[in-house]
């Protein structure tokens, strides 16, 4: 349906690095075959190494590198110090920020600022898509959750109706799935969240939540809880793209990342691996939102 | 302040309404609302007639279609909105952006109440949803200290209504999709949290075991007391140790803290349940309206009734009861 290229995007590191690892991160990056990066600390107010200065830093890099440069609003916001914090990402005056919340929305559309809208934004329909593209909407990303089947018949209608912002789907990493004003981490370590001592920072890649059986159900980030195990879309690209996808959006871990953006490059040129002769990282994949099946499914053509 | 009661059915609208509910919330019987039960929820029919019974009482219903419509689904909500303006209801609760625009337009004379679902955990997100689609009222995610409460009520553009007690999300709501990763169904799609048809037990030489979509979630000994198997509130290995890893099976209570709530210009409290009988309903609403009703004469003096917390105690998740996010520690 479409000849436009699939592009693909780093989402924001959600998980609570050191200033150096960031640093190193994007370094590495610049030079990764993504059109767009996502930046900044989109799950946790308390985590403070980095600073709106040290994200526009990064972001003026790799926009120079001529990475398109997007920055994540924090998608829970509960106190009057997240509104502060908030309102200066979105006067950055640099970057377009993708809104994670209503909150965002406000400050964004009082502004007259474009924005992105996130996944947790909860766009399941071209309706919600329409109001806010009449509101400075420029791109929207579809809810974890959502099915191919779904999204066929939302890009369709969205074309239809002449509604034809880009689309960005979550297509590698652990999938946001739920945050909550307790911290997981930190019950784990029996403190209160008040008093946390960063202990997320010992996890680069979050805290496997396992069942009795030792099946990893869900991984926990702080306040944030994610799938236990890893989405991947390599199989899917070209059927994405068929659909009219703008961008696979691919979520950072601090492990293996340069291979994972080759292996995403390949797919989208056509360059499948059969069905899996080695997995990409050690972690249990998972495709089963996509096929509409429980997010933890594995399809069985692609599974290993 | 006002008493919101949750309606499942016809019996716990009226038993609802009997206790003293100054308001009762209802659904359709369909993915439109969160709370899609076998056998729950209401016929155009029955709707009709639970609207006459509390008006003929003085009381308001308010109609839930706080699902979001799916793409292939619009004109399924936009039915319900419809539908339920011609019942002739108090007010809409709503959750999606799309469908508040809808019914902004289509009813501009309906009242707009933002669903928990719609996720508005600040002055700036209601004020969003207040300029956007002229919402009247927004019911609280349980996810907020009462100082946080508190900031955010002085700077409200609309009515708050909050949770007073029932089943206990940790996560804020319309934002959680834990259930469909694990069952394919969600409350934003299909109304529903860890559903029945993806339960299953088994009793095993381990302990009876209960299962959500395949997925162990508990295992219980002969000693413990068995309890659904909401997917948040399992026990799960973490580093080692085995333990309810996010929340323990435990309902919200917020009797306490009414004088603060009250003092802070809170509308409503809202009472969690449409899944509950109508014997739960009654005796929950029965408490909460003697509560309301001594408050008002008294505000600065009063204490919640012992024999109220025990009751309220007894029709409890796991017979326990927490203050949840209002209070500091609990996070």
């Amino acid at each position: 349906m479409t000849d436009t290229p699939l592009q693909l995007s780093l989402g924001p590191v959600l998980f609570y690095w050191t200033r150096e690892d960031y640093a190193a991160f994007y370094r590495e990056a610049a030079d990764w075959p993504v059109e767009a990066v996502t930046l900044g600390e989109s799950v946790c107010s308390r985590r403070r190494d980095m600073k709106l200065d040290d994200w526009l830093g990064i972001g003026r890099e790799l926009a120079q590198g001529g990475k398109r440069v997007t920055l994540a609003s924090q998608t829970l916001i509960e106190s009057e110090a997240d509104l502060r914090d908030l309102r200066k990402l979105c006067d950055n005056g640099e970057f377009v920020v993708e809104a994670n919340d209503q909150s965002a929305l406000q400050f964004l559309t009082a502004a007259g600022l474009p924005f992105v809208g996130g996944a947790a934004l909860n766009l399941y329909n071209r309706q919600a898509i329409a109001l806010l593209a009449r509101a400075g909407l420029q791109a929207w990303q579809a809810p974890v959750e959502m099915s191919r089947e779904a999204l066929a018949t939302l890009l369709d209608d969205c074309r239809t109706q002449g509604v034809t912002l880009p689309c960005e789907v979550f297509a590698y990493g652990h999938l946001p799935l739920a945050w909550s004003s307790r911290c997981f981490t930190a019950r784990r370590h029996q403190r209160p969240k008040d008093r946390c001592r960063f202990v997320c920072q010992k996890y680069p890649e979050g805290l496997a939540l396992r069942s009795q059986e030792a099946r990893e159900v869900f991984t926990l980030n702080g306040i944030q809880t994610l799938s236990g195990a890893c989405q991947d879309l390599r199989h899917a690209l070209p059927d994405m793209q068929a659909l009219g996808v703008a961008t696979a959006r691919l979520s950072p871990r601090a492990r293996g990342m340069a291979e994972i953006v080759a292996a995403f490059d390949a797919a989208r040129h056509g360059r499948l691996p059969a069905p899996d002769p080695l997995a990409l990282v050690d972690a249990t994949l998972c495709d089963g939102y996509w096929h509409g099946r429980p997010g933890m499914d594995h399809h069985p053509e692609t599974a290993p | 302040m006002q008493l919101v009661c949750p309606a499942g059915n016809l019996p716990a609208l009226k038993r609802a309404v009997d206790e003293g509910a100054d308001a009762v919330y209802f659904g359709f019987r369909n993915a439109t609302n969160a709370r899609q039960f076998a056998g729950l929820n209401f016929s155009d029919r029955r709707a009709r007639q639970g609207i006459d019974y509390a008006r003929g009482r003085g009381r308001r219903v308010f109609c839930a279609i706080n699902t979001y419509p799916q793409p292939d689904g619009w004109a399924q909500w936009t039915r319900a909105v419809d539908q339920a303006a011609e019942l002739g209801v108090d007010a809409l609760i709503l959750a999606d952006m799309g469908l508040l625009e809808y019914a902004a337009r289509r009813h501009p004379e309906l009242p707009r109440h933002l669903s928990v679902q719609g996720s508005a955990t600040s002055h700036q997100a209601l004020r969003f949803y207040h300029d956007h689609f002229g919402i009247q009222r927004a019911v609280l995610p349980r996810v907020l200290s009462i100082t946080q409460v508190r900031d955010l009520a002085k700077q409200s553009p609309v009515e708050l209504e909050v949770f007073a007690f029932g089943s206990l999300c940790i996560m804020a709501e319309g934002r959680c999709y834990l259930s469909s990763y694990l069952t394919g169904e969600s409350p934003n799609t299909r109304g529903v949290c860890s559903p029945a048809a993806h339960v299953r037990w088994e009793q095993t030489p381990a302990g009876l075991e209960s299962r959500l979509g395949g997925v162990l979630i508990d295992r219980y000994g002969e000693e413990e007391r068995a309890g659904y198997p909401t997917l948040c509130k399992g026990r799960f290995d973490v580093a080692g140790e085995t333990y309810h890893a996010i929340e323990e099976p435990t309902s919200l209570n917020t009797l306490e803290l009414l004088p603060e709530l009250d003092e802070l210009g809170i509308s409503a409290v809202k009472i969690e349940g449409r899944q509950r009988s109508p014997a739960y309903v009654s005796r929950v609403a029965g408490i909460w309206r003697q509560a309301l009703d001594r408050l008002a004469r008294d505000p600065a003096r009063f204490r919640p009734d012992p024999s109220w917390l025990a009751g309220l105690g007894e029709l409890s998740e796991g017979a326990t009861t927490t203050l949840g996010a209002y209070e500091r520690r609990w996070k």
